[in-house]
């Protein structure tokens, strides 16, 4: 089986004057071809610093301090600047940033926003350019027309729209979208997560979805990794991950929701906060907050293992030593 | 009713007919073409009451006017119409009348039509908590002070120690234990979920009967909203108050809410039991509003979702006439192209919130009791 993308191990580290966050803190994650990932966890958890390191976009003071990420085999660590842009980002992997639909150039029209990658990048002509966009803004389910309007006469899902058919200019594999519908209304928001499951059927795109919202992440996502202070403690199929988690915080998470429909339970809560990435408690990060704790949590870190088919977890009720 | 059953009291609140609209500002040109003036129709119509204990939940999209209402209530927004008659607390009553104010028959007073001076002892029974806990609370400010204000604006406790007993009986209330441990911090030491907490401690320092809780858990991680919430229902628990709970998410509001009232563009479409009204939706925006919701549940990422629901929002300055919901409503869309006599009464002529039974209101033609409300059947 191939996979589009292999994490190894990554460690990604901010070096701030107050100390070194381990943002991302040894993350390993495969993720095989046409697949949906779905990435959870709270703020903080280091999900976006995940995104940027596979863009390999982490923003100083931070940077990649080891691991790999091989996309289609190619281990993009290694590469060079110069190298990542002219065959990897956007070509290979693109991405969605959080709050994107607010940073388009108010004062230019949506098209030449559209376009102008494609004539850097991809070397096209002003009218072959002006084509394929026409062909984005459609298939994102917009009139032509729009891309000669301006961001401010676009309505925020209009403008969500725009920012993926960007996202898709350069036919990537890979389309990481973070938090990309926390910003819009619920109709809206279901709109674009149709259109996204609409992209990924139809184009076979890839799509690796960070959100902290547990609804949100079923829509899209056949495979979810739950994220806690900068690791990966559980990682399995969408439906493992619901009917049958094992980590004690995807249990507690998934308890802590309230629900539209079915009885009306109590709702659970995590006590405490999450560690200081600047100085994590030793053995396994979540044991502080931990309601089934035991005595090797806080002495040795739990590794995630695969302890059923495609079933991983970082936590010593379910690891091997 | 909310997760735990609590027995209501009294009625405390009558909001009638509240209107809040905003003037947008003409252009030079405009004003020498002698074009009409223009308002953004934030709140256009809303009428509801609430009892003691009560949570009442204001419900709906961003824009729809859910936090301008609230923020009527303490005056926070110049209103352009309407009635909102509240029923201060025994004592606040007293005060009310030394300022010479007199209460109508049963000891209301209308919110909107006292003088600023003689607002300022209702303020006491009428508090808010806003979204932001980043935001909210003043940077400057060690959490005692924070706490201390509302006690110095009201005159509450006479003596300092008076004052710093009732500040560490409040935060132990919101469950910020040991007090001491958090009296002498800055808001910028304290997680986003502690900092809510001094918020609510702030609100509910002065006992004040109603809270205005404005998003209070949207800014905060999915793992402390929990507790947040409980802390919440415990305090109109142990202190009667109640809430008038803003929220765009419907699984909270069905959590924590008596009763909640669906907004849409400046008015109340519909209104009734928390429960009820998303186990079975009547108005086509709450339908849709609900279809919309996505529930954790990986089976929902087998099909697309379908939304019974067309278009935008549109502005609040052109609001469509008749039903302002008609242009996007599958329900008349269906009575166009059946040819439906509902297809010349939506666009026409705007339904009135009408009692269909059981203390559920809704405001769509498609249901005979607002038909008959208004005189048409």
């Amino acid at each position: 089986m191939s996979y589009v993308l292999e994490i190894n191990n990554l460690r990604t580290y901010f070096f701030t004057l107050r100390g070194v966050v381990r943002a991302v803190d040894g993350v390993s994650l495969k993720l095989r071809k046409g697949e949906t990932l779905g990435i959870v966890g709270e703020s903080g958890c280091g999900k976006s610093t995940l995104a940027w390191s596979m863009m390999k976009l982490v923003p100083p003071p931070g940077r990649i301090v080891s691991g790999s990420i091989k996309i289609d085999g190619i281990d993009i660590t290694r590469m060079s600047e110069s190298e990542v842009r002219r065959k990897i980002r956007w070509r290979k992997i693109s991405m969605i940033f959080q709050g994107a639909m607010n940073a388009l150039n108010p004062v230019y029209k949506v098209g030449d926003q559209i376009i102008e990658p494609l004539i850097v990048h991809g070397k096209m002509e002003k009218e072959k350019a002006l084509s394929v966009a026409a062909n984005l803004v459609k298939a994102v389910g917009l009139p032509e027309e729009i891309l000669e309007r301006y961001p401010h006469e676009l309505s925020g899902g209009q403008k969500q729209r725009i920012v993926i058919a960007m996202a898709m200019a350069m036919e990537p594999d890979i389309i990481i979208a973070d938090e990309p519908t926390t910003a819009l209304d619920v109709v809206v928001q279901a709109q674009i997560l149709n259109l996204m499951k609409k992209l990924h059927r139809e184009r076979g795109i890839s799509f690796i979805l960070i959100t902290h919202d547990l609804g949100v992440v079923t829509e899209l996502s056949e495979r979810i990794a739950v994220m806690y202070a900068g690791k990966i403690v559980e990682y399995a199929s969408a439906d493992e991950i619901f009917e049958k988690p094992l980590h004690p915080y995807t249990q507690a998470l998934i308890r802590a929701v309230p629900r539209l429909k079915g009885d009306i339970h109590r709702l659970e809560y995590i006590p405490g906060t999450p560690p200081d990435l600047r100085r994590p408690p030793p053995g396994c990060r979540f044991y502080p907050r931990c309601p089934r704790r035991f005595e090797p949590c806080d002495k040795e870190e739990p590794p995630l293992q695969e302890v059923e088919k495609d079933h991983w977890v970082a936590c010593w009720l379910h690891v091997r030593r | 009713m909310s997760i735990y059953q609590i027995e209501l009291g009294e009625e405390i609140l009558r909001v009638e007919g509240l209107k809040v609209w905003f003037p947008v500002r003409k252009g030079l040109l405009d004003t020498i073409l002698g074009k009409p003036k223009l308002y953004v129709r934030a709140v256009d119509g809303v009428s509801f009451n609430m009892r003691e204990r009560e949570i009442f939940c204001l419900v709906g999209e961003s824009g729809c006017g859910k936090t301008t209402t609230g923020k009527s209530l303490l005056r926070l927004v110049p209103v352009t119409s309407g009635k909102a008659l509240f029923k201060p607390r025994k004592e606040t009553m007293e005060k009310l009348e030394r300022l010479g104010v007199t209460p109508s028959d049963g000891g209301w007073v209308d919110i909107f039509n006292l003088p600023e001076k003689k607002f300022k002892p209702v303020r006491r029974d009428i508090q808010m908590i806003y979204q932001d806990p980043y935001g909210s609370l003043n940077p400057r400010f060690k959490i005692k002070d924070i706490l201390e204000e509302p006690l110095l604006v009201h005159g509450i406790g006479g003596s300092k120690e008076e004052r710093m007993e009732l500040i560490m009986k409040t935060l132990e209330r919101v469950k910020l234990t040991p007090a001491s441990d958090f009296v002498d911090r800055y808001p910028h030491q304290l997680s986003g979920g502690q900092r809510q907490r001094v918020a609510i401690a702030r609100a509910i320092i002065s006992n004040p009967r109603l809270v205005v809780a404005d998003e209070p858990v949207s800014m905060l991680d999915v793992s402390i909203r929990a507790e947040i919430l409980e802390v919440l229902l415990n305090l109109r628990k142990e202190l009667g108050m109640s809430y008038l709970f803003i929220t765009h998410d419907l699984a909270i509001a069905r959590y924590i809410c008596d009763r909640i009232a669906v907004m849409y563009l400046g008015r109340i479409v519909e209104l009734g039991d928390a429960r009820e009204i998303i186990a079975e939706p009547l108005h086509p925006y709450t339908k849709a509003l609900i279809a919309a919701i996505p529930d954790p549940d990986p089976k929902n990422r087998i099909g697309y979702r379908y939304l019974p629901i067309k278009g935008e929002v549109p502005n609040a300055i052109n609001i469509p006439p008749g039903c302002r919901f008609h242009p996007r409503c599958v329900a008349y869309e269906e009575a166009v192209k059946k040819g439906t006599a509902l297809k010349d009464l939506c666009p026409r002529k705007e339904p009135p919130l009408a009692d269909v039974g059981n203390g559920r209101k809704v405001a769509c033609w498609l249901h005979e009791a607002v038909r008959k409300a208004a005189g048409l059947e």
